[in-house]
Order: C-alpha cells, then sequence, then structure tokens
C-alpha cells in the first residue's frame, strides 16, 4: 500500500431513526468484525464509516484525520475518505466488464497506468482470463473477487467489507475465506468486516465488536468473547446456550478458583475476584467446555464438575449431534453438540444416563447487567 | 394536408422534450433517491396534468402568462413579446403538461438503480456528474427513452392546451391537431383524413418500435443486474 497507514477511531451515537451506540479502534493491519443479528445496526455502522450516512454526534477517526467530528461540523464525503468498499451485493456497475469495473476505482493515477494496474489487481485475486465479462457473465465468487479487486485497487485507508460472504454459495465461500486469510496477511490498513455469522468472525477476524438493537455489546478477541461474555446478552448473542443460576460458596484466590453451588453440586469456575461468598450469579459454559462420559471406559473420574444427566433428546445434524439433557439435582437442561462419529463411540442415545464433566477453565460467571 | 402545421408540430414536439428530458433527468434522480417532508405533494403535484383537463391547464395559463396579469407583463417586458399566441408559450405549456410523462418513467428507473451500486460508484471516488454520466445513465436509459416517446407523441397530438395558450395562428401556433379540426370544421373531410392518417400512422410506429426496443433493453437489464 504506498499510503500511510494508521488506526481508525469510531466513536458514534444517535437516538433518532436507527439508534446507534459504539465507540471502537480499529488498528492498521487488523480485521475487525462487526457482528450482530439481522437489523442490528451493523451495516450503518459500516456505511457511516463510508461517509455515505452522516452520524448524529460522535467522532471518526484516521490516524490524526477526523473524517467526521460532529462537534466540529467536519464530515468528509466518500470520495474524500478514499477507502475500499465492498458492498454486501458488490455493487458492480452492470454496464462495465469485470477490467472497466476496477479502472473505475483508479482516479488517483494516471490514466496511462490504470489498465494496467486494474488487470494486475485481477490477477491478484486470482480472477484470471475474465477481464473483459460484464458482471452478469460472471459467478457470485467472481462478482466478490472483482468487487474485491476494485476496492483494494484504490490503495484505500480502510477496508470496509458489508457481509461479504452472505451473497455466494457454500462452497465459494470456503475458497473465499482461504483467499482473504491470505490477502490479510499482505495488507497493512484496517479493515473493517460486517457478518452476523460468528464462525467468519472466528475464522478472519483479530478483532471483535458485538452490535445489538444499535448497542455495542463487547469488544475482544473473537475466541475471548466466546468464552468470555461479559453478560447474558452476549452470551446469547454468542449462541451459547447453557446459561445457569448458582451461589457463590467460596473464594479460593491461591489456587484462582471460585466455587459455586449449582443445584447439589459444587462447581470450580475460574477466579472471579470481585464477587462476595453468598452472591447469586449467571455462569456459562460454551459447548467446547462439556465431555462426555464413556460408560464403558469410565473416563473423567478424576474431573472436577462432574454432573449426572439423562440424555433428553438427540438430533443428528449432518456430521453433529445436538444433545438436550437434564441434569440431576437441578431443574435444568445442559444443552451440547458432540462429533456424530463420537457419539456413536460413547453409545449416546435418548433415555441414556450418563456423566460430563464441565471444564473449569471454560467456566464463565456473568456481571451482572 | 398541411405540412406547414405538421412541420410546426414537429418543432414544437422536438424543443419540448429537449428541454424537458434533461430536467426531467435531474428532478426524477432526486426523487428517486431523497426522502423529505412534502415529497408526496409535490410528486402529486407533478401528476396533476395527468387527470386535469388539457383546457383547464391552457386556461390556467392564458390567464396567468396573459397580458392581464402581472407576471405576463413582466415575461413581456423580459422577451419583447407575450409568451400566449406565441410558439415559445406553446413550447411552456407542452413543458407543464408533459412533466408526468417525462418524470414517471424515468423515475422509475433511477429507482431501480441498487443503492450497492451507487454506494460503490461513490466509494471509488467518481464525482456526481460521473456517476451520473457513466454508471446511472446507461442503467436508466430505458426510462429515459420512454419518456422522450412518450412526451414526443403527447406533444404532436395535444389539442386542448394548444389552442387556449396558442389559438390558431398559422406558421405560428397552428399544429396539425389543431389543422385536423380546421380541416373538419371546413368540412375538407379529404384533408382532415389525410393528416390523421399520418399522426396514427406516426403514433403506431413510434410506439411499436418503442415497446420492442423497450422489451430488448428490459431483458438486457435484467440480465445484467443477474
Amino acid at each position: 500500500m504506498s499510503q500511510d497507514v494508521g488506526d481508525l477511531y469510531c466513536r458514534i451515537k444517535q437516538d433518532k431513526q436507527i439508534r446507534l451506540d459504539a465507540e471502537f479502534t480499529c488498528k492498521a493491519g487488523e480485521v475487525m468484525a462487526v457482528v450482530g443479528p439481522s437489523g442490528g445496526g451493523k451495516s450503518t455502522l459500516l456505511r457511516m464509516i463510508a461517509g455515505l450516512n452522516q452520524p448524529e454526534s460522535g467522532e471518526i477517526r484516521y490516524g490524526d484525520m477526523p473524517w467526521f467530528k460532529g462537534d466540529a461540523k467536519v464530515n468528509l464525503t466518500p470520495q474524500q475518505r478514499h477507502l475500499g468498499y465492498v458492498p454486501q451485493h458488490f455493487g458492480l456497475f452492470p454496464n462495465l466488464t469485470a477490467l472497466e469495473n476496477v479502472v473505475a476505482a483508479l482516479d488517483h493515477i494516471p490514466k496511462s497506468e490504470r489498465v494496467c494496474r486494474a488487470k494486475e489487481w485481477l490477477e491478484r485475486v486470482n480472477l484470471h482470463g475474465l477481464p473483459d465479462r460484464l458482471p452478469a457473465n460472471l459467478s457470485g465468487g467472481q462478482r466478490q473477487r472483482v468487487a474485491l479487486a476494485r476496492a483494494l485497487a484504490r490503495e484505500p485507508s480502510v477496508l470496509l467489507l458489508d457481509e461479504p460472504f452472505s451473497a455466494v454459495d457454500r462452497e465459494t465461500r470456503e475458497r473465499l475465506y482461504l483467499e482473504l486469510a491470505r490477502l490479510k496477511e499482505q495488507l497493512s490498513i484496517p479493515v473493517i468486516m460486517v457478518t452476523h455469522d460468528l464462525n467468519e468472525a472466528l475464522l478472519l477476524a483479530d478483532n471483535m465488536i458485538l452490535i445489538s438493537q444499535g448497542k455495542m455489546l463487547q469488544q475482544g478477541i473473537p475466541q475471548e468473547v466466546l468464552t468470555r461474555p461479559r453478560n447474558e446478552a452476549v452470551a446469547k448473542q454468542m449462541g451459547l446456550r447453557n446459561l445457569f443460576d448458582a451461589h457463590v460458596i467460596a473464594q479460593e484466590e491461591e489456587r484462582q478458583i471460585t466455587w459455586l453451588k449449582f443445584g447439589e453440586h459444587l462447581i470450580a469456575s475460574t477466579y472471579f475476584e470481585s464477587l462476595e461468598v453468598g452472591t447469586k450469579v449467571r455462569w456459562v459454559i460454551p459447548n467446547q467446555g462439556i465431555r462426555f462420559n464413556s460408560i464403558k471406559q469410565g473416563r473423567l473420574c478424576r474431573s472436577f464438575n462432574k454432573l449426572d444427566i439423562t440424555i433428553d433428546s438427540m438430533l443428528t445434524m449432518g456430521e453433529t449431534v445436538r444433545i438436550v439433557a437434564s441434569v440431576k439435582g437441578v431443574r435444568h437442561q445442559i444443552n451440547a453438540e458432540v462429533p456424530l462419529h463420537l457419539a456413536i463411540k460413547l453409545e449416546l442415545a435418548k433415555g441414556v444416563n450418563t456423566t460430563v464433566a464441565l471444564k473449569s477453565e471454560l467456566i464463565h460467571i456473568l456481571e451482572h447487567q | 394536408m398541411d405540412w406547414e402545421a405538421l412541420w410546426l408540430s414537429i418543432k414544437l414536439s422536438s424543443v419540448t422534450v429537449l428541454i424537458l428530458i434533461p430536467f426531467a433527468i435531474l428532478l426524477s434522480r432526486y426523487l428517486a433517491y431523497h426522502h423529505f417532508t412534502g415529497k408526496s405533494w409535490i410528486e402529486a403535484l407533478i401528476m396533476v396534468p395527468l387527470v386535469l383537463p388539457p383546457t383547464v391547464i391552457g386556461y390556467y395559463l392564458l390567464v396567468g402568462l396573459g397580458s392581464q396579469s402581472w407576471f405576463g407583463l413582466l415575461l413581456e417586458e423580459l422577451l419583447g413579446h407575450q409568451l400566449v399566441f406565441h410558439f415559445s408559450g406553446l413550447v411552456v405549456a407542452s413543458i407543464l403538461v408533459n412533466i408526468p410523462f417525462a418524470v414517471q418513467p424515468i423515475q422509475r428507473a433511477f429507482e431501480a438503480v441498487p443503492e450497492d451500486v451507487r454506494d460503490a460508484a461513490a466509494c471509488c471516488g467518481m464525482s456526481r456528474l460521473k456517476v451520473l454520466f457513466k454508471i446511472e445513465l446507461p442503467m436508466v436509459w430505458p426510462g429515459v427513452l420512454t419518456a422522450l416517446v412518450l412526451c414526443f407523441s403527447h406533444v404532436l397530438g395535444e389539442f386542448g392546451v394548444v389552442l387556449m395558450m396558442g389559438g390558431n395562428i398559422a406558421g405560428e401556433t397552428k399544429t396539425i391537431a389543431i389543422s385536423i379540426y380546421d380541416s373538419v370544421q371546413a368540412f375538407d373531410f379529404a384533408s382532415a383524413g389525410q393528416m390523421s392518417l399520418v399522426l396514427l400512422v406516426f403514433a403506431v410506429t413510434v410506439l411499436a418500435f418503442t415497446t420492442s426496443l423497450s422489451r430488448r433493453m428490459g431483458a438486457a437489464h435484467v440480465s445484467r443486474r443477474r
């Protein structure tokens, strides 16, 4: 990238029309995923960064350069922000060929160099031999690549991707993940990617923010947000279904354990220092923190957090099995997903009584909302 | 056959579309992309000529632009002649009457341009003018062509408003529609029949050509957007 790179700082607050309240920094060279349910304000946020929508108040800054400053009445146009934007449906110009689409974004370099540069970018996104095709004659994946080449050819200060994989089939999507992951290593600019698919964030992003109903719920490394959700709303948005009530019964600072009373069970969780004994808490465990016992082999004998369960239902979905089981001694059900081969190996079936162990390090106590 | 009237009608149609279409493109684009208070009132106002009898519009124009009104006097002073009973008056009247025929198809065409495309164009650094000429006009031209043909044909056959505003001055305001009326009044049915046939053949030819072109362009447009 020829342009000087900087971090993108964004603080937006608005109450009218679409409610939005978010503050974050996306560092140069970092891919930040904006995750959340549909209609939560993700695309609006991206459009505001692009200068396509104007926020009511706040600040958007690239390096030291203000792009938007509500109080100082600064609001650069999308043209002045010099960014790369890939809309959800790619926004290719239907009357221009793939090559012309890329050339259209190259007004910042001399005319004589544009075609050559555009061809280079099409090659770089693995779009060989198709420069003269109109968008209508390209597949979904090829269109996506033309849009990406067009956005990157501009040598943008920031790259904005609005649900870049939602309009392509699964096979193409898998291939594009690899390509974006490869491209990511070559980019030294902030990249913001809107997605409602948490897996995309886990696969591709260095950092993520979770937005729901216009409110930023949490920011952090995707794996950390998944395993350490700040509160119940975040946990639910992250698809965590195992949320339970318990009481704190002891705090062991030396061993970094917080002991919880869950019905008649004792649960050891990661240490949560601000909690007093007797406090009622909500805790959560992601799927990867649940281990099933092998009935035949009787493993888990030395584990903490063993719970006796009865399997209420099992639903096979492709290569995984969704299990809902009642926990003995409490009125709660536990949800788990196990690979199909493991379910067969462990002879898991409806009505079977077995034991699960919960990994202490993945048990997380939620903040009060 | 009144060739002079036919020529005047073609001239009036050409001048009207030349002025009206560029104006309609800008107005339609604005209406298609912007939401503001009172938009539906403005759209209703644009549509009024569709439901109001042309003679009523002609009457208001005659009164509003004639030498009895201060505006008419002001225009007379500025232009050196009255707008009523003058070719330029016919042009003004034709433009006003044909605004809905021009705006409607073009506005619908602009509304069909995906927001993604417009956003991408802005983020590619294109100026508004460049976006209009390089991206939008190639996408909306079936709508522009429809508007052009509709307005041209409509002005060619316009009667009520032309009669009210321009009267019947040969070579100045006597269009082919008025000439047909004159011929019938004078029991010259042969001449009226000839002129009517010319208008009928012209109208059918133009409409058939436009329908076929629109269909072909529509198909191309849809396949481009797929």
